[in-house]
């Protein structure tokens, strides 16, 4: 276990290095993904400026759902790339080089690349929830301190298993499948809001399927003392970021699944 | 002419290679939509205050989005930036044809035939099912094909300087993500551009970008009357007028000075 950590740190540590041979570049594209996100909460507050609410609930407490989930997948794209990008590492044949290596797929994979890049959007979802706490007003006891902590670190956890979700399909599809960016980029978009303003069989799928209401939803309730409309009790909402762990626990199980059924795409 | 015309029907014939690739994009298209319109159906459900468009309105302009968001001038022409990377740009400068509308055409096959693969599916099956509306009138219906045709032009003059600007600045993709991110967002892409606060409206109505979506989107919802929307494809096309001019006096400058490294 300590020999796969020091190996971890290796492979970041000579990722990040590579990234920053090009520091002017580096910089620009963390300012663009930047600019990008905080476009658009500007235009999500343009909205709010036209409709005032959306089912009673006001800007700065949307704005906490916001922040949240872009912290958390910020973080995780970060960290995921190489489950993101796995299609490639297939068709190349890549995959080969690493089943003959003594180490685990998964840790080769983990520390393929640590995305620097994402830390504009990390930042600017950071930002967001700095306002929207400022704003509501929110008693920053420990508890709750540890509960946006958790939170952010489940969302982080969920997102990660379904990247090594996304990345096992590739498996059988080399190709990797745009359809799994609803779960993932859809899935951010979705958590953006309180699962309530869907209709009832999309916010299931959010709730049970891909449970990101756990790390968003249910937290920010208990965050900001309000009663669940679709009647939660009050320490569900304090341990659902436990069920993101809980989701990436399984994905191990998964993958091993998937590399058993490998087939390499080289001759 | 007709060199371009064949670098069009050629790029055309690759990209028609790869319909699964389509076919996923129009699931994912759909599942998008589906999200922002239970977003903007819960928004108007919330609030009785007057909005700049009707609920029916939003709910195809959310769709027309979903159908033609290629159209966003989102990436470079890759081949484009790796003859610029590699310096087999070079050899494109030997060819007996104009570099800016070599590129351009291929570009505009790279643009047109994917927007119209995806477009049809989504018309197909968001017009019965999922409350989007058919234009408002026959003739609205032709100023709106009008109208995208124009948009095309205008998003791949859009592109063309970002390719250019490879030129200048090898590594970096920063100007055209920069050029992706304005076109998103200023385009209605990302939010419909009436919802947006009054006192932006004029910056947004002069810039260029409302002409990939905006314009089209709304003479088709009719938001937009025929009178009022003949000086907008005007908008269209002197700004594509402009951004063209612009983009062959960067490329004639940069090439002027383009070393090609080897050997």
């Amino acid at each position: 276990m300590a020999d796969a950590v020091r190996l971890y740190t290796r492979y970041i540590g000579a990722s990040l290095r590579a990234q920053m041979q090009y520091r002017a570049s580096f910089i620009m594209n963390a300012l663009g993904h930047l600019a990008i996100t905080a476009g658009e909460f500007l235009s999500l507050a343009a909205l709010f400026g036209r409709f005032g609410n959306i089912d009673g609930w006001t800007l700065p407490e949307v704005a906490l759902f916001y922040g949240l989930v872009s912290c958390a997948f910020a973080l995780c794209e970060g960290v995921a790339r190489g489950f993101d990008d796995f299609s490639r590492t297939i068709r190349n044949g890549d995959f080969d080089r690493l089943l003959v290596r003594p180490r685990s797929t998964l840790l080769q994979v983990a520390g393929q690349e640590l995305q620097l890049l994402r830390v504009g959007r990390f930042l600017q979802g950071l930002a967001v929830l700095i306002w929207s706490a400022a704003t509501l007003g929110i008693a920053w006891t420990l508890p709750r301190i540890l509960l946006v902590l958790g939170a952010v670190l489940g969302g982080v956890c969920l997102f990660y298993g379904l990247f090594v979700l996304q990345a096992t399909l590739c498996f059988w599809t080399v190709q990797s499948l745009e359809v799994m960016n609803t779960l993932t980029y859809g899935g951010v978009e979705t958590a953006q809001f309180p699962v309530t303003v869907y209709r009832a069989w999309f916010r299931n799928i959010f709730i049970y399927v891909v449970p990101l209401a756990c790390v968003t939803y249910f937290p920010a309730l208990a965050i900001l003392d309000r009663a669940d409309a679709l009647g939660s009790p009050t320490w569900f909402q304090w341990l659902a970021p436990l069920v993101g762990v809980g989701f990436m626990a399984l994905a191990p199980q998964v993958w091993h699944f998937g590399v058993r059924h490998y087939r390499s795409t080289g001759s | 002419m007709s060199a371009y015309l064949s670098t069009f029907q050629a790029r055309g014939r690759v990209l028609l290679q790869y319909r699964e690739a389509a076919l996923a994009g129009v699931v994912t298209q759909l599942f998008w939509g589906g999200i922002r319109i239970m977003i903007y159906e819960a928004f108007y459900r919330s609030s009785s205050a007057a909005q700049p468009m009707s609920y029916a309105q939003t709910v195809t302009y959310l769709w027309l989005i979903q159908a033609m968001l290629l159209l966003v001038p989102w990436r470079v022409d890759p081949e484009a930036a790796a003859s610029i990377r590699d310096g087999s740009v070079a050899y494109e400068m030997v060819r007996p044809a104009d570099l800016y509308w070599y590129w351009f055409s291929r570009g505009l096959a790279q643009r047109v035939l994917p927007v119209l693969m995806r477009a049809a599916p989504i018309f197909i099956i968001a017009m019965p099912f999922f409350g989007m509306q058919a234009p408002v009138s026959a003739a609205a219906a032709l100023a709106w094909v009008a109208s995208i045709g124009a948009a095309a032009l205008l998003s791949c003059a859009i592109t063309m300087l970002a390719t250019i600007s490879l030129l200048w600045s090898v590594a970096g993709d920063g100007v055209s993500r920069l050029l992706a991110t304005l076109a998103s967002l200023l385009s209605g892409s990302v939010v419909p551009l009436p919802f947006y606060p009054d006192w932006a409206q004029p910056v947004l109505n002069a810039l260029p970008f409302r002409g990939l979506m905006d314009i089209p989107f709304r003479v088709y919802t009719g938001d937009v009357t025929l009178g009022q929307w003949l000086p907008l494809l005007g908008h269209q096309l002197i700004w594509t007028a402009v951004l063209v001019l612009i983009g062959r006096w960067l490329l004639a400058r940069g090439l002027r000075r383009l070393v090609v490294q080897g050997g």
